[in-house]
């Protein structure tokens, strides 16, 4: 059974090319453009991975891998926050919510498909 | 004219000649030379009979009464739906300046595209479809011997009978084309 | 697979990327316009901020790299703008204005290909680092492009980087998790199976720390393993395999010779690689120091979250390859995020509704499908009705049914292009900022409306006409502040610009509180330019609507800000080429209201089937004022020939179409036919003498131009029931066709419409 992923970000732009490189792998890809949407998504699906930005609207990337964290579903689920910075105190306040690792957009598909393979396999 | 419509009835309409295949007739009879071919489909208008690029025409349609476009030039004897697009009809013997075709349902449009349009030709029947070898095809004589010469771009001649190649692009006139600008209000 | 350096795996991302930046380039510039006027909120400050973050990590990817640059410095004054720590005032609006002029034109160019000057963008991009000069950060280079990063960085092959000389290299790792690890959901076991997948191993686990089952904790680590691991590849690349988790665990690893004798020691190879990865994994320097139970994490977390940035010393730090200097960011009040905040709806309107995009193209194509299915319709309708053998009550309630089913489903698939005029709206304030400014005028502008909703294809349209007529409200309406004063007016004038659905059409209105229309210099200058003869009488209300005649801009209106020739007419032209009608009333001394309507779907109208001579026309139904048959009382002959009808005390031309048209057998004399009333853009009401009336139904418009040309006294086309094309008439074109002396340049008079003749084409037949 293929590994399902959920990517969450406000850009379609950026939606779109995760899911194209991740299901283009083999995966099954679930898509959200805010985090209070992700919890929806999320709604009776279990999946193996989130990956998700940080500057969303609604609800953004740190406070999202907080509400996951604290969800008994997902507190052993990886996660990495998707970052255009090499901002320590935005890494430092996903590392602090519970986050796995992080990817600097922009990244190349194999890069992101690396990272992703680290984290689950 | 007997003839004429006895080779015509080798032509059903509303079809496309070029996905039947047709057999030519008396292409067995013409030894094609190593060289570029080119195919026409050949039709008569009066005595005349002439021939157009294959790869233009789209199909080959009985005539309809068309809807009639007010101001508009003689030669163009109105609109046609075809399956839902609007195709403007041309008289090609009006075109040729020989006045304008009674048209009975015997009369055939020949749909062609040109440069992103479809548009018709009204003319009397559809003959043939000839295979002709490029190096075959004679140049237009410099002379303005005929009417339609300004629309020709070369002539051929098939088992005696001379055919006149048919330029598409030039049977259209600017003012087919676009509207001309005529009073300050446009 | 190799990393990509030639060919880009995401161009066919690049139309997505562009769309979302025009969206989110008209959401910026109404926030900025909000800031402009005040009326914005904290949200208002991080939307600008996540708008340009977007569009920084999209021009990232495709490696725009001028867009990425300038994206990078405006994305980080906006930071410093919602972080507060940067105040809004008029200058630094002024400047977040420039760099959104910068902004989208780098876009534009990427979108084109094209190239900007070096120097281009350059008082923007200074005024933005003048802001965060004055805050004292420095901002670093922006991020590498993802080649970049690649090609920095041999790790991320997934071929050995450099295979050793000798058949492999023996390593002997040592590794034990801490609970850390799994505090971060990091999982040993894919972790040491990528070891494995670098080569032959063997392993060795340490069981012995662990507990029995009752005293286990299920997410702290007891475990242990020790690997010998022969490799081809390199050193870097076994890091890299724990470079996730470095901190999390203990790690010793040591290359061993043939004797398995040490030949060189790393331990904890934990030295902060000073390239970016591009990614990390986090560590938790406290879990190291204490030892942090899982019971206490969700705690930790908490604390964490709420206490200062710490101290990032020994962690692997990113920092941009390209440079080295990095971030500075000065310190921070409490970490407060968002999340603090409850989910607030953005300022610019309530929550988006769920919405799905699909391209331009399947809608186009659902419509033009629909629209034959109204035509199919209608033809079954004609066969039932004309049906010999009577058609059923039952087949007759079918067909009723259908038809409204159809409607329907057409009113539906209309809707999907449906778009508020919002996203064209929203560039007004701008213009009205700009050009207001440069004529020192005080305006203000109001909208109202904006979620009204029009055709996508539309909204596109309406940009320039509308932009023109706000442009022609300041350049002639609206006085100055002084000339105001003067008039007893207040200084500043208004442009109320809103959107409507009216009966079937949207109304879209621009009303200014200036001086309205000068009718003698209007007036004077129409006859000067020909458009007008010299002795025309004309109505307030005509005189106002000469600005939309052709050949009438004046010099003003010509030297548009930037620099395109513009002119009512081209906007008169633009509109009804939409099917719109637009018009002017003038109010002098108190202001100008110009009104433009638009059909909602551009691909359909209520027709008026009419019957002159053999033929059928269409008149399009929101044209149309009433239908007469005069009595012949009411009829009187002009000069001319032509006729005019005398209703409720005014005058109407009559239009004889058949005439017009050069077709034989029409109704000749109005008493015998039927007048129909209706109106043309310019407000003019004339009466279009037809035959009969022959049914009133909605018509698919289809196009003459696409393989034709168009065909004056024609606007389009349309296909009846029975399949035969008819044509829909154009109510201006008719009009100008028949009245010669409200255009003197005209060469054609009328017995040349009337003979049919093309003067180019007479010589040719």
């Amino acid at each position: 059974m293929s590994k399902k992923i959920l990517a969450v970000d406000d850009s379609k732009t950026m939606r779109d090319m995760v899911s194209f490189t991740l299901k283009g792998a083999g995966y099954d890809v679930l898509v959200a453009d805010d985090g209070v949407n992700a919890l929806s998504a999320l709604v009776g699906e279990e999946v193996d991975l989130i990956i998700t930005d940080v500057n969303m609207p609604n609800m953004n990337g740190i406070e999202l891998v907080q509400k996951l964290r604290g969800d008994p579903r997902f507190r052993a689920t990886p996660i990495l926050i998707l970052t255009t910075e090499s901002d320590d105190s935005l890494k430092q306040q996903g590392r602090a919510a519970g986050a796995t690792g992080w990817i600097v957009k922009p990244f190349v598909p194999e890069k992101l498909l690396k990272v992703v393979g680290k984290v689950c396999a | 004219m007997a003839d004429e419509q006895a080779a015509n009835s080798d032509v059903p309409q509303g079809f496309d000649p070029k996905m039947i295949g047709m057999a030519q007739n008396g292409a067995e009879d013409q030894e094609v030379e190593s060289g570029k071919t080119v195919q026409f489909v050949s039709f008569t208008v009066d005595d005349s009979e002439y021939g157009i690029d294959i790869m233009a025409v789209r199909e080959i349609q009985g005539w309809v009464e068309v809807t009639k476009l007010p101001n508009t030039p003689k030669h163009v004897r109105g609109v046609l739906n075809l399956r839902g697009i609007i195709v403007p009809i041309f008289d090609l013997r009006c075109r040729f300046g020989n006045g304008l075709t009674e048209a009975t349902e015997l009369h055939v449009m020949i749909i062609v595209a040109v440069n992103d349009r479809i548009m018709g030709l009204l003319v009397d029947a559809v003959s043939d479809i000839l295979t002709v070898n490029t190096e075959e095809i004679l140049p237009v004589p410099e002379i303005e011997s005929r009417d339609d010469q300004r629309f020709l771009t070369g002539l051929i001649t098939v088992q005696e009978r001379m055919v006149a190649l048919l330029e598409i692009e030039k049977l259209f006139d600017i003012d087919d084309l676009v509207t001309q600008v005529t009073n300050a209000a446009e | 697979m190799l990393p990509a350096e030639h060919d880009d795996p995401f161009a066919q991302f690049k139309a997505t990327f562009f769309e979302e930046c025009s969206e989110l380039l008209a959401d910026m510039e109404q926030y900025l316009a909000d800031m402009e006027s005040g009326a914005f909120e904290n949200e208002t400050l991080h939307a600008i901020f996540r708008a340009v973050h977007s569009i920084k990590a999209g021009a990232g990817a495709f490696s725009f790299s001028r867009l990425v640059e300038f994206s990078h410095k405006f994305e980080y004054l906006l930071d410093e703008l919602r972080e507060g720590k940067l105040e809004v005032s008029p200058e630094l609006v002024e400047t977040l204005f420039r760099g959104f002029d910068v902004l989208s034109d780098l876009i534009g160019f990427a979108q084109n290909g094209e190239i900007a000057e070096d120097t281009y963008g350059q008082d923007a991009l200074e005024r933005i680092e003048g802001y965060l000069a004055g805050n004292g950060a420095e901002v670093g280079v922006s991020e590498p492009t993802p080649e970049a990063v690649s090609a920095s960085n041999g790790n991320d092959n997934s071929t050995p980087s450099d295979k050793n000389e000798t058949s492999g290299t023996h390593f002997r790792i040592e590794f034990t998790p801490r609970e850390a690890m799994y505090r971060h959901a990091n999982e040993p076991l894919l972790i040491i199976r990528e070891l494995k997948e670098l080569g032959r191993t063997e392993t060795v686990v340490d069981t012995s720390r662990l507990p029995s089952l009752q005293a286990m904790e299920p997410e702290d680590a007891y475990l242990s393993w020790v690997f010998d691991l022969w490799t081809e590849y390199k050193r870097e690349d076994v890091d890299e395999v724990f470079e996730f988790v470095i901190d999390d665990c203990d790690l010793t690893i040591v290359t061993l010779d043939q004797s398995n004798e040490v030949v060189s020691v790393d331990v904890s190879p934990g030295a902060p690689k000073s390239e970016d990865d591009g990614f990390g994994f986090f560590v938790d320097d406290e879990a190291m120091k204490e030892g942090a139970v899982s019971a206490a994490i969700a705690e930790a977390v908490k604390n964490t979250v709420e206490s200062s940035v710490e101290n990032t010393g020994a962690q692997p730090t990113a920092s941009a390859a390209a440079s080295k200097s990095p971030v500075s960011v000065t310190a921070k009040a409490p970490v407060k995020t968002d999340a603090a905040v409850p989910v607030k709806a953005p300022a610019s309107g309530g929550l988006k509704a769920a919405s799905i995009r699909v391209e331009v193209d399947r809608v186009d194509r659902l419509v033009n499908m629909v629209g034959e299915l109204v035509i199919t319709q209608s033809m079954l309708a004609q066969e039932v009705e004309n049906g010999e053998g009577g058609a059923t009550d039952r087949v007759a309630s079918g067909m009723d049914e259908l038809s409204m089913h159809i409607r329907e489903l057409q009113e539906n698939v209309m809707s999907i292009r449906m778009q508020p005029v919002k996203s064209v709206f929203s560039r007004m304030p701008r213009i009205v900022r700009d050009v207001s400014k440069k004529l020192n005028k005080k305006v203000k502008l109001v909208t109202v409306g904006e979620d009204t909703e029009v055709d996508k294809t539309v909204i596109e349209e309406l940009a320039d006409p509308l932009t023109h007529m706000i442009r022609n409200s300041l350049d002639h309406g609206l006085e100055t502040p002084e000339e105001r004063a003067e008039a007893g007016k207040a200084e500043e004038g208004i442009i109320r610009l809103s959107a409507e659905h009216r009966g079937g059409r949207i109304v879209i209105e621009i009303i200014d509180d200036g001086r309205g229309i000068n009718r003698e210099k209007v007036l004077s200058l129409a006859k000067e330019k020909g458009v007008v003869a010299e002795d025309a009488q004309l109505t307030e209300n005509e005189i106002d609507n000469l600005i939309f005649a052709p050949g009438f801009s004046t010099a003003e209106e010509v030297t548009d800000l930037s620099g395109r020739g513009v002119g009512m007419d081209v906007v008169r032209r633009n509109i009804q080429s939409l099917g719109g009608r637009v018009s002017v009333q003038s109010f002098p001394g108190r202001g100008t209201r110009f009104q433009l309507t638009l059909p909602l779907t551009l691909a359909v109208l209520d027709g008026m089937i009419v019957g002159v001579a053999d033929q059928k026309f269409v008149i399009p139904i929101n044209s149309i004022i009433e239908t007469v048959r005069p009595p012949k009382k009411d009829v009187e002959r002009m000069v001319d020939g032509s006729s005019v009808i005398r209703i409720r005390g005014e005058y109407i031309s009559v239009l004889p179409v058949s005439r017009i048209f050069g077709l034989d057998g029409g109704e000749q004399d109005p008493s015998q036919g039927l007048v129909i009333l209706a109106e043309t853009e310019g407000g003019r009401v004339v009466g279009l003498l037809v035959d009969e009336l022959a049914g009133q139904q909605q018509v698919v418009i289809k196009s003459l131009e696409t393989n034709y040309r168009a065909v004056e006294g024609v606007a389009s086309a349309t296909i009846l029931g029975d399949g035969s094309v008819c044509l829909i008439l154009d109510i201006d074109g008719l009009t100008a066709m028949q009245v010669p002396e409200e255009k003197e340049a005209a060469p054609l008079t009328i017995s040349d419409a009337q003979n049919g003749n093309h003067s180019a084409n007479v010589a040719a037949e």
